[in-house]
């Protein structure tokens, strides 16, 4: 697994651009953007919608790649990788929290968290114990069996929770993961979430309007009109 | 984990599966009935064609391309001698059923009693040999038939058999019992004093040596010296033989009276040797065989199969392996079409979760390779579903004893479908459903794996 050195940035942007043509309208969604996320902390990236929030978390998981500029994730230089190489570093780096959960219909709870770990090859008893030791310690150890339709919301996103960190990825990107939920439910999964992130040591990028979770951002990063309005480190 | 997820994903849309499944069940469930339904076809032409001509013929050198118009210039003289020879050879004894000698030879047939002749193509055979041959059932297709009497004894060399057309073309219609018979029209005084023929008038029957009554009728027939050689037959039955050009001119006779029509006084000669094999499944080897025997003891003989013999039989069999592979391929083009529709719609419904797949590390080949194996399990079960069924309605259709009178045919004859020794029939179709259901995954499949990984997230 590729990690960032102890020191080193966790993302590093180095004027990066990210341009859409579409159907010939052509739309600059980031702008010369340069900044570090740091390794280990939560950082959030805020800004109003049509900003360039999701823009720039799709950068920062290796699921879109800039139009200009040098982005580094993880110590690699994402635009030097062709499109196997980036589904197998993010395999093994990079994992996600979707706003509407996104975890597969059709697996239970227990092989949703499970399938990251399949992707990698892991063996059957490691990934057996990684798999119950995470359910665990999201506190779904009992709700394994059950499919994601049988779960709440709550419950959907600490399956979701599991999944990201069962394979010890080096950075976890969070899309909105309390826009679906109540503020109570919202208030235990930022709880959660910070104390995998302490436990894991993984480094934490959130996309939010929340200013609960706001509230315990390590870094933010604003972003307005395609372009970088503030960065704050805690 | 795949196999899981592909199967789960089957039952998830239980009733586009149920649709797409059914689809391929019909297809299979019509390929194997029209396929067993060919197989029957070609085991009752190949059944009909052993039981006349057997599996191989004996000929001398020639004879197959010219000897129709000199047969007795084409005999085999020693003819016990190379038939001891054949049925003493290891490799071939074991799959020998019958080894007999036949004389082919043409004339002139006449009932002189109503002054009628006709031209003929005639066949001698040895009386027991023929009905042992008559009893060649390999597949089974023929236990349902009545076997009728061969209508040549042993015991009475002067007993034959005509086709029904030359049964009703010499005036026999009457006593050979020869249905749909026609009346005969009436001849005016002049043709007839013409003609100098005698009134239509029903024929006594004569009692021939075995004292059986038949109608009798004249053999013509030139020697191999040039002379002319005339022996009477006692008609004991007509009998169908498919096709009307054959069935007026055909004439079945026992092996001595066909040698004493064609060689007269001189040496007896057979001009054929028919061998009748236990399994159709020996011809190739038994005839490499038979050339190298012959070879090896320098004889001037030729071997002919029955498909050469019968050019019928493989034109039926083209003909019915040409609608079956057409049917099949219409099958094959609905399933799919019908797995491509489904899949497609299948990956539409799913894109967020490919594209979750894909984040989480997924690669390209490997999202084809669920949808590829989405369509090869849906293609298996439907598959594995229609043969079943194919095979039940089979049975099911079978044990109904249906009848059917095909083309060429006097009586109705059963209908059936080959139930037995298809595993290979079925096998192919099972194999044909599943690879079309397979190929046609690869085009929603392909579609799955080209998604950007973005715009599936963003799709709703």
């Amino acid at each position: 697994m590729t990690s960032p050195s102890a020191n080193g940035p966790a993302v590093a942007f180095d004027k990066v651009g990210k341009v859409y043509d579409d159907d010939g309208l052509r739309v600059v969604a980031l702008e010369n953007i340069s900044f570090e996320i740091l390794p280990r902390r939560f950082t959030m990236i805020v800004g109003p919608s049509g900003s360039g929030k999701t823009t720039l978390l799709n950068l920062v998981g290796c699921i879109d790649a800039p139009s200009s500029g040098r982005l580094r994730v993880c110590g690699r230089d994402i635009g030097a990788m062709n499109d196997q190489q980036l589904t197998d570093f993010r395999s093994k780096n990079v994992a996600f929290v979707f706003q509407n959960f996104n975890l597969l219909p059709v697996l239970t709870a227990y092989e949703n968290v499970e399938y990251p770990l399949l992707l990698l090859g892991t063996p059957v008893a490691d990934r057996r114990q990684k798999t119950l030791a995470m359910l665990e310690a999201v506190g779904l150890a009992d709700k394994r069996e059950h499919r994601p339709n049988q779960l709440s919301g709550g419950q959907k996103q600490r399956v979701a929770i599991a999944r990201a960190l069962v394979k010890g990825p080096a950075l976890v990107l969070a899309d909105e993961p309390t826009a679906n939920l109540d503020s109570h439910t919202g208030a235990e999964i930022i709880a959660l979430m910070r104390d995998v992130q302490e436990k894991h040591a993984a480094s934490f990028v959130f996309s939010t309007h929340d200013p609960q979770l706001i509230s315990h951002a390590d870094q933010t990063v604003a972003i307005r009109d395609g372009q970088l309005d503030l960065r704050e480190v805690k | 984990m795949f196999f899981k997820i592909a199967f789960r994903n089957i039952l998830r849309n239980g009733r586009r599966s149920l649709m797409t499944l059914l689809a391929i069940a019909v297809g299979g469930l019509s390929m194997v009935l029209f396929g067993e339904f060919v197989g029957f076809v070609r085991a009752s032409l190949e059944t009909n064609a052993v039981q006349n001509v057997g599996h191989l013929t004996v000929y001398r050198k020639g004879f197959f391309d010219y000897g129709s118009g000199n047969p007795a210039a084409f005999g085999i003289s020693d003819y016990g001698g190379v038939m001891r020879l054949i049925a003493g050879d290891a490799a071939i004894a074991p799959s020998l059923r019958v080894i007999t000698p036949t004389v082919s030879l043409t004339g002139i047939v006449g009932n002189f009693e109503i002054d009628t002749s006709k031209t003929f193509l005639g066949t001698g055979y040895v009386p027991a040999d023929r009905e042992a041959m008559r009893r060649w059932d390999e597949h089974g297709v023929a236990r349902r038939r009545v076997l009728e009497d061969s209508g040549l004894r042993a015991d009475d060399e002067t007993r034959g058999v005509v086709g029904v057309g030359l049964g009703r073309v010499l005036g026999l219609c009457g006593p050979l019992h020869i249905p749909n018979c026609p009346p005969r029209p009436e001849l005016t005084t002049a043709l007839a004093s013409d003609a100098g023929a005698a009134p239509d008038v029903p024929l006594e029957l004569e009692a021939s040596p075995s004292a059986v009554t038949a109608p009798r009728v004249d053999l013509l027939a030139a020697t191999v010296s040039g002379a002319p050689n005339v022996m009477s037959l006692y008609v004991t039955r007509a009998e169908s033989q498919g096709a009307r050009e054959l069935d007026e001119n055909f004439v079945a006779m026992s092996f001595t009276l066909a040698q004493k029509l064609l060689y007269g006084r001189s040496e007896p000669k057979a001009t054929g040797i028919v061998l009748q094999l236990q399994h159709t499944r020996d011809i190739a080897r038994v005839r490499a065989r038979l050339e190298a025997l012959f070879a090896e003891h320098h004889l001037e003989l030729e071997v002919r199969d029955f498909a050469e013999r019968e050019p019928f039989y493989r034109q039926a069999v083209g003909m019915f392996s040409a609608i079956f592979l057409f049917i099949s391929l219409i099958m094959g083009v609905i399933v799919l079409f019908t797995v491509v529709n489904a899949m497609g719609t299948s990956v539409v419904e799913r894109t967020t979760e490919i594209g979750t797949s894909r984040a989480l590390g997924l690669r390209r080949g490997a999202v084809r390779r669920m949808f590829v194996l989405e369509g090869a399990m849906l293609g298996a079960l439907g598959a594995t579903v229609g043969v079943a069924l194919g095979q039940l309605v089979a049975i099911l259709f079978n044990s109904t004893r249906s009848t059917w009178t095909p083309p060429g045919s006097a009586a109705p004859v059963p209908l059936e479908v080959l139930t037995t020794h298809t595993g290979q029939l079925l096998a192919g179709i099972w194999v044909v459903l599943v690879v079309a259901a397979t190929v046609a995954a690869v085009i929603p499949a392909n579609r799955a794996a080209r998604l950007k990984v973005v715009d599936a997230l963003r799709h709703v």
